[in-house]
């Protein structure tokens, strides 16, 4: 089988296979399969306002997914989306109640210092892999935390007065509008879509069609080798973090600017940031797989919160399948090797 | 306030919240020593606090005051079986352990959640009628000073914990068993040569990081919370985690980490009762632990170092 089939058949049986896993468990549990997967459709496509609010939820994740999708093509494991996303959704929203300004200079304004901050954020572990070869995956978990207790910090005691929510952002700041909400029947549906697109052709364009990405792809296939090449290692590793970083900020700009339009003391994680990884390996890692893996994981994640009220299945069930799909995808050496089986059935 | 009465709050109630941590980075442990990179610590200690909290609820009349010690059990079971999945994904099917680790995170908590719902038909459970209590322990409570201080109201599993760790100390470093774990995590091949079952050993490490993970979580929820919800558990296991790295995966490192990160965690709650500490911002004590490990890994507190093969696949005939 071609090596270019089996890359896009891949995720498509680990999909099934999470969905049918997610079958068996609703059988097993007394569920009816059907009603379920028809109040999910239903939940992310039957109404124009649930479709507007799947748009809004696929915003953060693709930008989430390409976040480590970026960091993935260079061989680095950015764990730490989550505290990234956090960091860019305080900064974004401290510019956007702190500032009056005109639109054209503010909303610019809010986004940029969202993108400085996840940047910031990730050039910490990006820097500490570069010059001490610490390994990624436990600094940004670290770092995970350490956001959540600052950005939980910053909004009680420095953006408000001791208060578990800051003020709405200006006017001037936001990312919704009043269009683009009445024709989804006013879900909470924002330009920040576009942004999300606009950053998935800028990667594609940046790792494929430009020098400088092929360095970082360079890094990722072997270090040595690009090392032999003359390519500065260290320095293609932070870069590739603090790029991460950026495009993870901004999804928490997504939902500061966007969606929510303030920010909350956090008990704990959000989730985008660990949605993100699964949304990155479902796409392969590449752009545009983390598009449409992006649109299936927030449809899923929206339709979901339509199973309790239509079929009496608890939301649950899709995160369970989310999961699933994200083992599945990891196990993705054994769906190859039956694959291999498969079509050389009789050739031994 | 006087530096005894200080003591006699701060020691115990760090006690209480080191236990599940040093539980947990053991079975850390016994996953990374023998090579497989094991993220999905917190996920084991959700399926810990789960199965431990719903056990508890439904067999209190028959068991009694005996219902948390066979809870431990009834978790470390459900916890060595849930690693499992870790096991045949990252050792069997190839898995990057990260990403399996991460799967496992995502899919005990939806799993328990979808579970508790279908139970109880809410997204929390009843609180237990019987959790580890507040004990004295007999004797050593009557030594002078010190027996006020370590031994007087405390908690068994703190002891439990803490001769857990030596137990570990002993079986990783002192048998033929920990040498084999060890040997598989740092140089696979080589020990292949030497006639040991790279596969089993580390199917063990996982499985009984499992059990230790579930015991952590069970330990947690019946001394801590006394119910299961979505917050239960969240980042006790990756402080785990942090706290097998800050203890150079060393049994004994963990367990002093453990107590370390369980004092930071216990001041950063019952600091504000305290003379001195109320002044200093909660969020200084909430990040300790994170910024140490991470201070521990970049060299500036003695170099940690991961066992050499943690997080590669062996693959029998590759060099």
């Amino acid at each position: 089988m071609s090596k270019r089939l089996s890359s896009i058949l891949t995720p498509i049986i680990a999909v099934l296979l999470g969905v049918i896993v997610g079958t068996i468990i609703m059988l097993a549990s007394g569920y009816d399969p059907v009603a379920a997967y028809t109040a999910l459709w239903n939940g992310a496509f039957g109404d124009i306002y649930y479709t507007g609010e799947v748009i809004r939820q696929v915003t953060p994740y693709i930008l989430a997914g390409l976040a480590v999708a970026f960091a993935f093509r260079v061989g680095l494991f950015n764990i730490g989306v989550e505290g990234q996303f956090l960091v860019g959704w305080l900064a974004a929203v401290w510019v956007g109640v702190s500032f009056d300004l005109p639109r054209i200079i503010h909303l610019p304004l809010a986004i940029i210092a969202s993108i400085v901050a996840g940047a910031l954020w990730a050039f910490i572990p990006g820097l500490l892999k570069a010059r001490f070869r610490v390994h990624e995956v436990i600094i940004t978990i670290m770092m995970n935390y350490v956001a959540l207790h600052i950005s939980n910090y910053i909004i009680k005691n420095v953006i408000t007065d001791h208060k578990d929510k800051t003020d709405m952002i200006k006017d001037s700041a936001t990312l919704r509008s009043e269009w683009l909400q009445s024709l989804t029947d006013y879900s909470r549906l924002h330009w920040g879509i576009l942004i999300a697109i606009v950053c998935c052709i800028l990667m594609w364009f940046l790792l494929e069609r430009t020098t400088r990405g092929f360095e970082l792809r360079s890094v990722g296939f072997n270090q040595h080798a690009a090392h032999y090449a003359g390519m500065s290692v260290n320095k293609n590793i932070i870069l590739s973090m603090v790029i991460s970083g950026a495009f993870a900020g901004l999804a928490g700009a997504m939902e500061g600017l966007g969606t929510f339009g303030y920010a909350t003391v956090n008990g704990g994680f959000t989730g985008v940031g660990f949605d993100g990884i699964a949304v990155a390996l479902l796409g392969a890692n590449t752009s545009l797989g983390v598009f449409f893996s992006a649109i299936l994981f927030g449809a899923l994640k929206v339709g979901a919160l339509n199973m309790p009220l239509e079929a009496g299945v608890p939301n649950e069930l899709v995160d369970i399948i989310i999961a699933l799909i994200v083992f599945f995808v990891a196990s993705s050496y054994i769906i190859r090797v039956f694959l291999d089986r498969f079509t050389k059935k009789g050739v031994k | 306030m006087s530096l005894m009465e200080i003591l006699t709050i701060v020691v115990p109630s760090t006690l209480l919240w080191a236990a599940p941590l040093i539980f947990t980075a053991l079975g850390g442990i016994f996953s990374e020593r023998s090579g497989v990179v094991n993220i999905g610590l917190e996920g084991l200690m959700v399926i810990g606090a789960f199965s431990s909290i719903v056990f508890n609820l439904t067999f209190v009349d028959t068991f009694g005051s005996a219902t948390p010690w066979i809870a431990l059990l009834v978790a470390m079971a459900a916890g060595a079986l849930f690693s499992m999945l870790h096991a045949v994904a990252s050792i069997t099917f190839r898995a990057d352990h990260t990403v399996s680790g991460v799967a496992i995170n995502l899919l005990a908590v939806g799993v328990c959640l979808f579970l508790v719902k279908q139970i109880y038909g809410k997204g929390e459970t009843g609180i237990i009628r019987e959790g580890f209590r507040k004990i004295d322990v007999p004797v050593l409570k009557d030594i002078p000073i010190i027996g006020e201080i370590f031994f007087q109201n405390t908690y068994w599993t703190s002891f439990v914990a803490i001769i857990a760790a030596i137990i570990g100390w002993y079986v990783v470093y002192k048998t033929p068993f920990g040498l084999r774990l060890r040997s598989v995590g740092e140089h696979p091949m080589a020990a292949d040569t030497m006639g040991i079952n790279v596969t089993k050993m580390r199917y063990l490490g996982v499985i009984i990081s499992g059990a230790l993970g579930g015991i952590g979580g069970a330990v947690y929820a019946q001394s801590i919370t006394s119910n299961f919800s979505h917050a239960t558990i969240s980042g006790q296991g990756f402080m785990a985690l942090a706290a097998m790295i800050f203890g150079k995966w060393h049994p004994l490192g963990a367990l002093g980490a453990g107590i370390f990160f369980g004092f930071a965690q216990s001041i950063s709650i019952i600091g504000s009762s305290l003379p001195f500490l109320k002044e200093i911002p909660n969020v200084y004590l909430l990040v300790a632990p994170y910024v140490l490990t991470i201070l521990a890994l970049t060299g500036f507190i003695g170099r940690a170092d991961a066992p050499k093969a943690s997080g590669t696949h062996y693959i029998k005939g590759t060099r």
